[in-house]
């Protein structure tokens, strides 16, 4: 059975200054997004738009994938469609072997994370290399990406000096940023130089000119696609927009969501294949469609991939990017992930205080924390919830639809804990574990009211 | 002006001195003031927990017992929200309606409906104030730091009426205090942790009391300065707009 996520929480808060420097890191992050938005007038109002176009966009999806397949064709590109993750990576795989190509970079794609195409091409001896920074120190390390924007954020520089110093040499215990930037740059410069097939993801994709954009900080994905002979570019079916035009609204939401930046430092727009080079497309469902059927829930196809959810996200600052276990972690990740197999990802929706910060900080405005409340309906009435919970919420509502029968529990639970504490402040009693119970008044409120209240005074 | 008290189960059974100040505060303010007798809890623990399909004979009791007033009001932002959000009651769906457009949590109503001005409360302590989500997010009782909408604060607005009382902010003024309904047991590490943040910020600003609008969030960081064995100590908002120290 899967490891819960607050079992992995648990274990990241045992070390607690490391959780700190977590949560604050990601903290600062959350309050350069809101010096950002803070910095244009009209931020609700892109947010509006944004959300607009979004919600057009998934009820004439169709008509734009046609419509842009259409154009992409026109351009010289060659589009794939896959219905799910495996189909993804076959036709990757098929791609490669079809030009006998052994070098591979690939520029950060949640998609292809998403897929595990990295996975599946090993096992098929293939070796890809991810060339954005974060992604190439957790591809060392083994480990998955912890953030969708920001894929080392677990990472301190001592962990990255160790991971180098392991794998490109660098001197032990080195941890200057440069000399550890350097040393990747180095390093990926030699693997784009050889590339020889770059797989990126895509941002945007525009129905009407047939084009995409990919947006990054590294210049990775140009750097991957333009000396590459083959170019491939994944993307789930929700990243459509209509017109070029909508980039207007979506680059400046993008980047102030994400980091605070007005801009991605690249936000390179590749429309057809350079002479001499093979232009890829690969459309995915995998859920997707599944996901725009479900009325309450199809609006996290909205989602742009910004991360400020993730940020914001108190409980996600306190367990880390892995306590998930999904390639998309966070709270959209949590609404986004029971779709795909609600029974392994049946504790996510729970993985939060409901709190609405998600909500607040999204740059197309989806009701992430009401759909993680709907989420835990569907979850229940699914069967995924454990027996003892149900019992207890059964017991619960029992007592509560019944006034005299919840006095008399009320009033025997609080005489109880005065004279037995033990009863209650004792380790199979998870709250007491770090917090004191609370102490038991002599009467209820009820109690004191029909004693002094007006009832009592006319 | 018809006014019902609801008060919510576990300030019924542990913090009575949130429900009479909460009373005793409206009665000052020339409200006619009724305790519904056989009310119990608005539904929440349940429908957070996925169970909001077991809440049916919660929600017709509540219903039977707050209908035909013209408002009602409660000193939690929490279970106001979830009434609001989600009372269903099929039997009476017109009573349920009525109910979810009419419950109002205190300080607003104090804000919104009475347009309280001045208060006779004098409370001559150091006071940080813990915004609940509920109460913010969920019924805009303040501004929020996600959004960029003006500044503004009903709590606050209130507690300014308060004499001598001094008011201060924690440096993140409107994170979550991590109790979060079942959450606190279920997640119960990330919740302590994220509890213990909120009153190590309110301890760097040497207050002697944290107070705010729901007393589910105090007694989680009750729970915590406890154990840690902390001279601060939680008040309800009530407490504070009702006492004359």
């Amino acid at each position: 059975m899967k490891i819960s996520h607050a079992a992995l929480a648990e274990k990241f808060i045992a070390d607690e200054p490391r959780t700190d420097w977590h949560d604050d890191t990601l903290w600062f992050v959350r309050e350069k997004r809101d010096k950002a938005a803070h910095g244009l007038p009209e931020w609700e109002q892109l947010r509006e738009w944004g959300s607009q176009i979004k919600d057009h966009t998934l009820s004439n999806l169709s008509n734009y994938l046609k419509e842009f397949e259409e154009k992409a064709k026109a351009n010289g590109i060659i589009v794939h469609w896959a219905g799910d993750g495996d189909e993804h990576n076959k036709i990757i795989h098929t791609i490669i072997q079809k030009h006998k190509i052994q070098k591979i970079v690939k520029s950060k794609s949640m998609l292809t994370e998403e897929c595990h195409l990295n996975d599946y091409l090993q096992e098929k001896g293939i070796e890809v290399v991810d060339t954005d920074l974060g992604e190439r120190i957790v591809q060392f390390r083994k480990e998955a990406p912890s953030h969708i924007v920001l894929p080392a954020i677990h990472l301190k520089r001592e962990d990255v000096s160790e991971t180098f110093h392991e794998h490109l040499q660098t001197e032990k215990g080195n941890n200057d940023p440069q000399y550890l930037t350097e040393a990747a740059r180095q390093h990926l410069r030699d693997k784009f130089v050889q590339s020889e097939l770059a797989i990126t993801g895509v941002n945007f994709a525009v129905a009407e000119t047939g084009g995409f954009v990919v947006c990054t900080n590294e210049g990775n994905a140009d750097m991957g696609a333009h000396t590459a002979a083959v170019h491939i570019a994944c993307m789930g079916f929700e990243k459509i927009i209509p017109k070029a035009e909508h980039l207007a609204v979506f680059l400046r939401l993008l980047a102030r969501s994400a980091t605070g930046q007005p801009i991605t430092t690249y936000s390179s727009h590749f429309h057809k294949p350079r002479p001499g080079q093979e232009m890829h497309l690969v459309i995915v469902d995998n859920g997707r469609s599944k996901q725009l059927g479900r009325e309450d829930f199809r609006n996290s196809l909205k989602c742009i991939r910004c991360a400020a959810c993730f940020n914001t996200c108190p409980v996600y600052r306190r367990s880390g990017g892995h306590s998930y276990q999904t390639a998309v972690a966070g709270p959209i990740g949590s609404i986004l992930s029971p779709n795909l197999d609600m029974k392994a990802n049946a504790d996510l929706p729970f993985a939060s205080t409901l709190c609405g910060s998600c909500t607040n900080v999204c740059p197309v405005k989806i009701n992430i924390h009401e759909q993680l409340w709907k989420w835990r309906q569907v979850i229940v009435a699914e069967g995924y919830a454990d027996s003892t919970k149900t019992i207890g919420m059964k017991t619960m509502a029992y007592l509560f639809s019944k006034p005299s029968l919840y006095r008399f529990a009320g009033k025997m639970g609080r005489r109880m804990m005065k004279a037995f504490p033990f009863m209650t402040n004792n380790k199979f009693n998870v709250w007491y574990k770090q917090r004191e119970m609370p102490k038991p008044p002599k009467e209820s409120f009820r109690e004191w009211y029909l004693k002094n209240g007006k009832i009592n005074r006319k | 002006m018809q006014v019902a008290l609801f008060i919510p189960c576990y300030i019924d059974q542990f913090y009575p001195q949130v429900g009479i100040a909460t009373l005793q505060l409206l009665e000052k303010l020339g409200c006619d003031v009724s305790f519904p007798l056989e009310q119990t809890c608005c539904g929440q623990p349940m429908a957070n927990s996925g169970f909001a399909s077991l809440s049916k004979g919660c929600d017709a009791n509540f219903v039977e017992n707050f209908s035909g007033f013209d408002y009602i009001v409660a000193p939690s932002g929490s279970c106001v929200l979830h009434v609001k959000e989600h009372l269903q009651d099929a039997a009476h769906p017109e009573k349920a309606a009525n109910i979810r457009k009419n419950v109002y949590e205190l300080t607003e109503f104090l804000t919104d409906v009475l347009k309280v001005e001045k208060l006779q409360a004098r409370f001559p302590f150091k006071v940080g104030l813990h915004n609940s989500c509920h109460g913010q997010r969920g019924l805009h009782l303040s501004s929020m730091t996600e959004t960029m909408t003006p500044s503004f604060s009903k709590p606050e607005q209130l507690l300014n009426m308060v004499t001598d009382i001094r008011l201060s902010k924690p440096k993140r003024n409107d994170e979550c205090c991590g109790f979060g309904g079942t959450f606190c047991v279920f997640e119960e590490a990330v919740s302590v942790k994220m509890g213990k943040d909120r009153v190590a910020e309110h301890d760097d600003n040497e207050v002697d009391y944290i107070s705010g609008g729901d007393t589910s969030c105090l007694m989680h960081l009750e729970g915590i300065l406890k154990r840690q064995g902390s001279k601060i100590k939680t008040i309800h908002i009530a407490e504070i707009l009702n006492s004359s120290l």
